[in-house]
């Protein structure tokens, strides 16, 4: 067995033995470095997967040679490549552009252990991409959501505290609904392994456990996934977070549950349950409209940037689950596209914010009034990676609008009513991005101070590389289409 | 036989210009030379094909592929060889007016005026080249983008007001109207690409096509039909040089370029002319014309009057487009290039006296041509070509709208364009006859001479161009002669 092979179950490994390394570094900046090479290294690794995928495909990996269905199984399919290009590349950007704005926040003794914290949360994320078993994702799911409440809270702001305990509660509700619906489906089907349960599920669909699993899973992972109204944690965890764990987790953490909730609800009952994509549909198309509807017009009348962009993430979540809830080629492929682009885009802005605040100590629109005149650059890449967010042609964010548009189309009778919402959603977030965009630019700083303030040399040029990103997976987005293409082919794979 | 490697300099030019220019910031006369040498390259370059295309070239170069089937690709038909010329060969003249202007007013940000304006050009030469429908997009959204800073240049409350209207009706009609209507076009044809003939017919039959051709036609507000005309008296809070550019150089212009490129290359006109389902545009476009003459009657501001002059003259292309006979075709095509340079001219008065006299309202202005003849006798060619008297550009697309009319013996669009032709002389010929003959109005300072030498250059050549294009029109309808020469007569 040469290196290549155990390159799925290294994806977690790294991560998750570096952790204890770096509890035990005394230094704070010691810590960060040790906790970025570790990050870089699972991006790394994610890379090759991706090229791995997209070559010969990955073949399946029996951790300590068990075969599954007995042993666990690890599995990388085009879907899981993007989701781990994601998590692994926002936790890069997040250490590496956080590193001045997190030594302000986490006190310097207890850095190590915060960096600690944060590799196990990637472990757990990794972990959950690359699971080939039901349990396994539960496992790692928890790993990741313990993980991210420490680092949500480890900031200075007190405030963080009640919201991590809200998140706290909500995802333990959303993760043991998840546990109740795997239970069910193992006490009918004896299996916990996502191949195999979709094979076994056949001998007992229709039975009542199998379509309580498919709802408590459903629901479980929507609480997790943030689909409104499911959203309530997301807000306030968000934007008390620690800047730079704001960058982390705003562009991958959610985009993980949907990720198993698409593996769930096509691989395993989209084939078994007669009527469930029918079901999946009509409950989650609803509450994803009302989402980029409602959370867009809530979004533009926050007062903190922070808060304003975690209401745009609910909105896009809608978008993906919108898009996945249509169980159609289209959407599925809209829904991947959208997960990598908005990460791309969201992580871009909240990396803005934090060069923002390490400038005005502040997240309040109204204190960063003039910051574009104080900081050409940094607002500058702010704005191209707004205009992806609203989904201007030449960025990212179109790309994944057109496919998305395409798709609701392509929805007999409901097409028109479908492409109506996404326009308003889209021209909403004109207006809440521009109504920051403008303060930005043309409002008096609060103390009228307006000499140029840019953030140093490193945190603006990997701004910039975020934000050329965005330009550059809007002019040549082969990657993440051939992704979602194998990721496509995979979830309906049984079908087509 | 140019290459057409060199069609995305073209694009690229303006970009490096502007970068450039961002570099040298500190140096304004160094920053100036700059803007102007990339104007005056950018304009060698774009007249250097002019021939080619003249000729029958089409040359066309793909730049990327983001999505199979949908390119982001460049080329050169003669609507858009005749967009792109007018648009670099006036950005010339307009960097020197502009000089001449924010010295003499002593604007602020001055090196971010300069870079965004040669980003505009920049959108504005993609708009022209677009090979395609996701290709004209993308310009399209750039140029509204690159020219917000611009509208809202003097940064304080009431400009950011306006400016906040120029971009919100742009942006939401594109996003909300035209992004649709692209798309759906692709849903339904399977392509974007601009061909000759058009795309849409045998895919799109009945009422389905008047209302693609709406969503096109409200959704490129930059169009200004009513009533998405809005935009346009709010962005007249810029620095006059923005307004001309805005008027005359490209974002109203890059309006009803589109529209008649679509009409032309995805529609089809013989297609559209057979389809009652798309008769309401003339009559449209026919209220446009009329209302804004009237409002523009109304009017005491000189530039918010010239603002509604321009939407009116604007639907006067989209009407004479939607005639979808030959004759008027070219005469859409000729008269973006005749409206370009009397309105210019108007603006570029309009501006010279406010550098020079700091007025803006119509009363002020009797008796000024005294004082500013060469300002004044520029403006007043301007305005007879807005009428359309010979011998000015103006007469030149009249006539050839008004021949295409009678050919399809159109007699909303004849009678519309007698109407506002009356409608433009009533709001136009008292101010000439004021600003030469009255005399000055009470407590009216008069103690002024002629604005900047760089500013008078600028519209004494244009004023020129108005009616050296009248006697000199031969290539441009040669050249366009070809948009319509599969077309029976």
């Amino acid at each position: 067995m040469n290196l290549a092979e155990h390159l799925p179950a290294l994806q977690v490994v790294v991560p998750l033995l570096t952790a204890p390394l770096v509890i035990l570094l005394r230094n704070g900046f010691l810590a960060w470095l040790a906790a970025l090479v570790a990050s870089g290294v699972s991006f790394g690794l994610a890379i090759l997967l991706t090229q791995a995928v997209l070559g010969t495909g990955v073949p399946e990996y029996a951790v300590g040679g068990w075969q599954p269905p007995f042993g666990i199984s690890l599995n990388v399919d085009g879907l899981s490549a993007l989701v781990l290009l994601l998590v692994t590349g926002a936790s890069t950007l997040g250490l590496a552009g956080g590193r001045l704005s997190l030594r302000r926040d986490i006190d310097n003794r207890r850095a190590p252990m915060f960096y600690g914290a944060w590799l196990i949360a990637l472990a757990g994320l990794c972990g959950i991409a690359v699971a080939g078993d039901a349990f396994n994702v539960f496992v790692f799911m928890e790993i990741s959501s313990l993980a991210t409440y420490i680092l949500i809270a480890a900031g200075r702001d007190r405030r963080a505290l009640s919201a991590v305990f809200k998140y706290l509660i909500i995802g333990t509700i959303g993760a043991t609904f998840y546990l109740i619906g795997v239970g069910f489906i193992y006490m009918m089907t004896g299996t916990l392994n996502f191949a195999d349960m979709a094979l076994r599920l056949g001998d007992v669909i229709e039975t009542r456990p199998i379509i309580i699993a498919a709802g408590f899973i459903t629901i479980g992972l929507a609480l997790k996934a943030a689909v409104f109204p499911l959203h309530i944690w997301l807000p306030r965890a968000y934007t008390y977070a620690p800047n730079a764990v704001t960058v982390f987790i705003a562009a991958c953490s959610t985009k993980v549950s949907i990720y198993v909730l698409l593996r769930f609800n096509y691989g395993v009952f989209h084939g078994n349950l007669l009527g469930h994509s029918d079901l999946f549909s009509v409950f989650i198309v609803p509450l994803a409209l009302s989402g980029i509807l409602l959370a867009s017009a809530i979004a533009i009348y926050q007062g903190n940037i922070k808060k304003l962009l975690a209401f745009s993430s609910v909105a896009q979540i809608g978008y993906i689950a919108l898009a996945a809830g249509l169980a159609t080629q289209a959407g599925l492929m809209a829904a991947q596209l959208h997960m990598f682009n908005h990460a791309l885009a969201k992580g871009t802005l909240f990396l803005c914010v934090v060069a923002f605040v390490l400038t005005t100590r502040s997240a309040s629109i109204t204190k960063l009034a003039g910051i574009g005149r104080r900081m050409p650059w940094t607002m500058a890449a702010f704005v191209i990676a707004g205009l992806s967010l609203i989904g201007v042609p030449g960025t990212a964010g179109f790309i994944s609008k057109w496919y998305l548009v395409v798709a609701v189309m392509g929805v007999p009778g409901w097409g028109l009513p479908l492409v109506m919402a996404i326009i308003i959603s889209s021209l909403m977030a004109v207006v809440y991005l521009w109504k920051f965009v403008e303060t930005a630019y043309y409002g008096t700083p609060p103390d009228g101070d307006v000499s140029a303030m840019e953030v140093p040399l490193p945190l603006r040029a990997l701004i910039w590389f975020a934000a050329l990103a965005n330009i550059y997976f809007g002019l040549a987005p082969g990657l993440p289409i051939a992704l979602a293409e194998s990721g496509t082919s995979t979830l309906l794979g049984g079908l087509l | 036989m140019l290459s057409t490697s060199t069609l995305p300099l073209i694009l690229t030019l303006p970009l490096l210009g502007a970068i450039a220019i961002a570099c040298v910031g500190r140096w304004p006369n160094l920053r100036e030379t700059i803007s102007l040498l990339t104007a005056i390259t950018l304009a060698i370059l774009v007249f250097s094909w002019f021939p080619e295309v003249s000729d029958g070239a089409r040359p066309r170069f793909v730049l990327s592929e983001p999505l199979p089937g949908l390119t982001l690709a460049l080329s050169l038909e003669p609507l858009g060889m005749m967009f792109a010329c007018i648009a670099s060969f006036l950005w010339i003249i307009n960097t020197i007016y502009s000089i001449g202007y924010m010295r003499g007013n002593d604007e602020k940000h001055q090196t971010r005026f300069y870079i965004c304006f040669a980003l505009a050009i920049a959108a504005a030469m993609g708009i022209a080249l677009a090979d395609n429908l996701f290709t004209l997009f993308l310009f399209y959204e750039l140029l509204t983008l690159s020219t917000y800073p611009l509208v809202a240049h003097k940064g304080d409350a009431k400009t950011i007001a306006s400016a906040r209207v120029y971009l919100g009706v742009l942006l939401a009609t594109s996003i909300g109207l035209l992004l649709p209507a692209i798309i759906w076009t692709w849903v339904a044809t399977g392509s974007t690409t601009f061909t000759l003939g058009g795309i849409i017919e045998g895919k799109l039959a009945g009422p389905a096509v008047g209302l693609l051709l709406g969503l096109f036609v409200f959704g490129i507000g930059k169009a200004a039909v009513m009533p998405v005309h809005r935009w346009l008296p709010a962005a007249m809070v810029a620095p006059t040089p923005v307004s001309a550019l805005l008027h005359a150089v490209a974002v109203v212009k890059a309006g009803v370029f589109s529209i008649t490129k679509i009409i032309i290359y995805i529609f089809g006109v013989d297609f559209l002319f057979n389809e009652p389902s798309a008769q309401w545009l003339q009559f449209a476009a026919a209220f446009t014309i009329l209302t804004a003459s009237i409002i523009a009657l109304y009017q005491t501001n000189l530039k918010r009057m010239l603002a509604y002059s321009t939407i009116g003259q604007l639907s006067y292309v989209i009407m004479a487009t939607v005639i979808l006979k030959p004759l008027a075709e070219v005469g859409a095509a000729v008269h973006i290039a005749a409206h370009a340079f009397g309105k210019i001219t108007l603006f570029f008065a309009a501006g010279a006296i406010y550098t020079a006299a700091h007025k803006t309202e119509l009363w002020q202005l009797a008796g000024i041509g005294r004082r500013m003849p060469i300002t004044m006798a520029a403006f007043t060619i301007g305005a007879l070509s807005m009428i359309g008297v010979p011998p000015t550009a103006g007469f030149v697309s009249k006539w050839f709208i008004l021949a295409g009319a009678f050919q399809a013996e159109n007699y909303v669009a004849i009678f519309t364009i007698i109407g506002s032709t009356v409608l433009n002389a009533m709001y136009f010929l008292p101010i000439i006859y004021f600003a030469w003959l009255a005399p000055p109005a009470d407590g009216v300072d008069m103690n002024h001479g002629e604005a900047p030498k760089a500013i008078l250059l600028a519209l004494s050549v244009t004023a020129t161009l108005t009616i050296v294009f009248f006697f000199f029109n031969q290539p441009l309808l040669d050249l366009e002669s070809q948009l319509v020469e599969s077309l029976p007569l």
